[in-house]
């Protein structure tokens, strides 16, 4: 079977074994790239030589006997907003396209350490914001099986390369469903950990309170094997939880017997496509057959979830990207330019006898800071900033931010109260299957409903898996959602390994990914 | 005709801590390094970074705030402070809004001269939040680029806000005063104005008496003041423009948005400040980066137990204990707790602390502002300068020629004995006093003529002979014995 197709887990079997090597492997995966990226578009940087070095490295050392770490000389994609040591860092932004940052993520120091294979960058939305990748400064990512439609986001180049054959082991971010929305549009399997299982540092921050780095791959087993090495307690993260890593890779095989199952009532109402809540309560079948109950929940603020996302995230957005205004960080204006425009307007308005226009005009501080922001920033970004900052300008505090944060917290007690009755709560991911590139670049709002399944979760801290249950008449991949209490990230891969061993979907391949 | 009216002062005081680290990242604090050598990708607020709390720096802010007599939140939480400036990297400051870690405190000012009531300062609050980098501008326009040194961003500050309760200049001083010696003591701050590791801000304004009852004139905020010097004299200077706006326009608080002037320490004057660009709000929210950092009663006993004898319970003990002044305690306790400690002992040992005061204030202080060296290093032990005391106490020496023993012993590093031999100092017997006594009054019919009709001054000029034939002799009791035997003839 071709390289590309097995599992990340059976891949690292044959590395051990030595009946393959890093290096073959490495050069499979980027050679798939070499061939279907052009189209897919899922990387923003690929580093063939440094991975084919660090693979003949992994190489040598396992020839020679010596210790390798544990994913030894397996291929790994990175979300572009990972910090990476002296490599370029764009978070999707024209304000980072020439940031090399001078350290490593915490889980990039991690993914080193365990000899990972670091293959390249992957797109994304711009600074996390988007559920589609088309707010990508540099490009459009196309799902891999259905290239004129959109790999969903903001992992979305995340999601595509593993779809694709182009990695066996992606990392991406979920602050509203960006890991578990694309692996739902994709086809693949993809966990948001619970908030502080895994470090932040390093992470190019969108909503400090929501963003969570995890894995993406093809099975749970995969998924598994790639958090074990993430998720951890880290100093430099006040937020990253003290707490023992469980062994996933290992719990991940073993059944859950008398499983409780939720279905959320809410979940199942209007706007919800009629294939995917098909492919949703056959999948629940699945886990019927296997043992489990069934038992209907109500998550009552569930519906506000939108809305109170929309205004945490964009005021914490509006704050982590100030630091982007051209003086340390970010694009920044050409300066002669703009002192010459300055200078213009300023004589043109004398000239006409407009002092107080003139008198009015930005220094040249405040000019730099406005122009290098509305050069470097796209349109989404700008409009969550603006967001942001209007909610917690003076006056406004009270009514949307705190507001928003009393309701967070109501989310997160209906959470824990369907949690008391149940393991896990099943659900679909999105509404509809991936959408076409360009449908909803207008419509920001429509965009912003795609987070309807998944914000929940972020806003409640929990975790939540999402994987292929299904395909739509026009050959759609449909995902299944699974959302878990905090730091039950164990029985998320259990479950989702369960259906995997009953079912296939996670096993069928787009076209691009042959079987020679 | 002037109306009477009272001088409104309160005073925010920023203090950098003396922890070995930044606030939230481990770079070193230390003054004076090259521009930007000090830092590390946290505290120049690189993309991805996190802020992780020094718990030394909590501590320091705490024992100070429990000095100051603050109540101390259970749970306290960090804010973003948001506002951009080239010398802000992060484009906010990571601060405490409103729930700071401590809360109304108060801290004792008095005036050993006696020139205002001792009194109690309100403390508003005291919180931790972090400072901001270095702005170095470039003053001829176009010459040259602005720069930025971000050493400092990250030291950790401590902002003590007090209530308006000073009502004239010599308080603010005062309170700055003290204030400096509470932290100095406490060992939390040098307290160096020049090196800005304690900074001032003061908001002030008038309550006029007038027909129509207390007026309250606008607030003033006044910056740029680099020495406790110039706060008073920019408050003294602010009290006289703001009564005379006064006279002029009968401003009250809130007529006019408060007004920021920055003092100007040449010219003598404060000069009004152009409006910042933004105005003030800075959308405070809770940094999402930090957790809300929880104390313990057993941790606030801990610290409370380690803050030693404060200035002002010390300069009580001293006045109680050795029965000297409030002049003179203030005085010593000032000087820092090594000399405190020097002079207790000195106290302790010659049991006369009115005379060990005296020596410690004038002779000892002096000897250390002129050698420019600390306490420590002074050469004479308290026990080896109660030797000298004890002659002075026997009548072996006067307290003038104690002082060039003094110099002598210091210099020399020689025991008091030694010195006093050395220059045939010695106590003379008693039967010789008066038998120079006698041969003086014999030698001297006139003098003793006016002495016996009153004029007991006029003994002094046999006391001048006496100390020429042998200049070991006791005055005072030279005097005793003169009139006695005058008084007997």
């Amino acid at each position: 079977m071709s390289l590309l197709r097995q599992r990340a887990t059976d891949l690292l079997a044959l590395l051990h074994s030595g009946q393959i090597t890093s290096v073959e492997l490495t050069r499979a995966f980027l050679n798939q790239i070499k061939l279907h990226d052009p189209r897919v578009k899922a990387f923003l940087r690929v580093d063939h030589e440094r991975a084919l070095a660090r693979a003949a490295d992994i190489d040598k050392r396992r020839r020679e006997g010596k210790s390798v770490g544990r994913l030894a000389g397996l291929p790994v994609a990175i979300k572009d907003l990972l910090c990476t040591e002296g490599e370029t860092t764009t978070c999707g932004s024209r304000m980072l396209e020439y940031f090399k940052p001078p350290y490593d993520a915490t889980v990039i120091a991690k993914l080193k350490a365990a000899d990972a294979v670091l293959i390249g960058k992957t797109n994304m939305d711009e600074f996390a914001m988007g559920g589609s990748t088309e707010n990508s400064a540099f490009q459009k990512t196309a799902n891999p099986w259905d290239l004129s439609r959109i790999p969903g986001g903001s992992s979305g180049g995340a999601a595509a390369c593993v779809a694709a054959g182009m990695a066996p082991l992606s990392v991406g971010s979920d602050t509203g469903g960006s890991i578990r929305q694309p692996a739902g549009l994709c086809g693949v399997t993809g966990l948001k950990p619970t908030y502080g299982r895994v470090s932040r540092f390093g992470l190019v921050a969108f909503a400090s309170s929501l963003d969570q780095i995890g894995p993406l791959a093809r099975t749970a087993e995969d998924t598994a094997l790639l958090l074990e090495v993430l998720a951890g307690h880290d100093p430099l993260d006040s937020t990253s939880i003290d707490m023992p890593v469980p062994n996933y890779s290992q719990t991940v095989k073993q059944p859950l017997a008398n499983l409780r199952l939720g279905l959320v009532r809410e979940h199942f109402g209007e706007g919800l496509d009629g294939e995917v809540e098909t492919a949703v309560r056959e999948a629940v079948k699945v886990y019927e057959a296997l043992g489990a109950t069934i038992k209907w929940v109500s998550l009552e603020h569930g519906k506000f979830g939108v809305a109170t996302y929309y205004i945490i995230a964009p005021c914490e957005a509006s704050s982590n990207l100030a630091r982007y205004d051209g003086v340390h960080y970010g694009h920044r204006t050409d300066e002669k330019k703009m002192i010459a425009a300055l200078a213009a307007e300023r004589q043109s308005l004398e000239s006409a006898g407009r002092r107080a226009e003139a008198d009015a005009l930005d220094n040249p501080l405040v000019r730099m800071y406005r122009q290098s922001r509305a050069e470097g920033f796209g349109a989404e970004v700008k409009r969550r900033i603006m967001l942001g900052t209007y909610a917690l300008s003076a006056g406004y505090y009270d009514a949307y931010y705190l507001k928003a944060l009393k309701v967070r917290r109501l989310i997160r007690m209906d959470y824990d109260a369907a949690f008391d009755e149940v393991d896990l709560i099943a659900g679909p991911v999105t509404t509809t299957t991936a959408f076409k590139l360009g449908e909803k670049v207008d419509d920001p709002l429509s965009m912003y409903l795609v987070d309807l399944y998944t914000v929940s979760a972020n806003l409640a801290g929990i975790g939540g898996i999402a994987f292929p249950c299904g395909f739509s008449s026009a050959g759609l991949p449909i995902g299944l959602q699974l959302q878990g209490p905090p730091f039950a990230e164990e029985r998320l891969l259990q479950a989702a390994h369960m259906f995997q061993q009953a079912t296939d979907w996670h096993l069928r391949f787009p076209e691009m990914v042959s079987n020679p | 005709m002037t109306q009477p009216h009272t001088v409104i002062i309160g005073l925010e005081v920023h203090v950098q801590l003396l922890t070995r680290t930044k606030l939230f990242c481990r770079c070193s604090t230390k003054f004076g390094a090259a521009p930007n050598t000090q830092t590390c990708p946290v505290c120049i607020g690189m993309p991805g970074t996190l802020p992780v709390m020094n718990r030394e720096a909590f501590q320091l802010g705490l024992k100070t705030a429990l000095a100051l007599n603050c109540q101390i939140a259970s749970h306290t939480k960090w804010d973003r402070k948001q506002y951009y400036y080239p010398d802000l990297p992060k484009g906010y400051q990571i601060s405490q809004y409103d729930l700071p870690f401590s809360h109304d405190g108060y801290l004792e000012i008095s005036d050993p001269k006696g020139r205002f009531e001792t009194k109690r300062v309100g403390i508003i609050r005291a919180h931790l939040e972090e400072d901001a980098g270095k702005s170095m501008h470039d003053e001829l326009a176009g010459q040259a680029d602005s720069r930025i040194d971000l050493n400092r961003a990250g030291t950790p500050l401590l902002e003590i806000v007090s209530q308006p309760d000073m009502r004239s200049p010599l308080e603010a001083k005062a309170y700055l005063s003290e204030m400096k010696l509470l932290l100095t003591y406490l060992g939390v701050s040098d307290c160096n104005m020049q090196e800005g590791s304690l900074r001032v801000d003061a908001n002030i304004n008038l309550h006029v008496d007038t027909p129509q009852g207390k007026v309250a004139t606008p607030i003033v905020e006044v910056k740029n003041m680099n020495s406790f010097r110039a706060v008073e004299r920019a408050m003294e200077y602010e009290a006289a423009r703001q009564y005379e706006v006064w006279q002029e326009t009968h401003q009250r608080l809130g007529d006019v948005p408060k007004q920021t002037r920055g003092w100007d320490d040449v010219a003598n004057i404060t000069r009004g400040q152009r409006h910042k660009e933004e105005s003030s709000d800075y959308r405070y929210f809770p940094d999402p980066d930090l957790v809300p950092v929880r104390v313990s009663q057993a941790e606030i006993d801990a610290s409370r137990n380690s803050l030693g004898e404060l200035p002002a319970d010390l300069r009580h003990r001293l006045e109680r204990t050795y029965a000297i002044k409030p002049y003179d305690s203030d005085v010593i306790v000032s000087a820092g707790r090594a000399l405190v400690d020097y002079y207790v002992e000195l106290a302790e040992l010659c049991g006369d602390g009115k005379l060990a005061s005296n020596w410690v204030q004038q002779d000892v202080m002096r000897t250390l502002n002129e050698q420019k060296i600390e306490v420590e290093k002074f050469p004479l032990s308290p026990r080896q300068l109660c030797e000298l005391l004890k002659a002075i106490q026997d009548g072996q020496i006067n307290t003038s020629r104690a002082r060039e023993v003094f110099i002598e012993m210091v210099a020399l590093g020689r025991s008091a004995a030694e010195v006093m031999t050395a220059r045939g100092i010695e106590k003379v017997d008693e039967s010789e006093l008066v038998a120079l006594c006698k041969e003086l009054i014999d030698a001297n019919p006139k003098i003793v003529a006016d002495i016996r009709s009153g004029k007991q001054q006029a003994a002094g000029n046999l006391i001048g002979q006496a100390k020429k034939k042998n200049p070991n002799v006791n005055p005072g009791r030279l005097r005793e014995i003169v009139i006695d035997l005058v008084g007997k003839m």
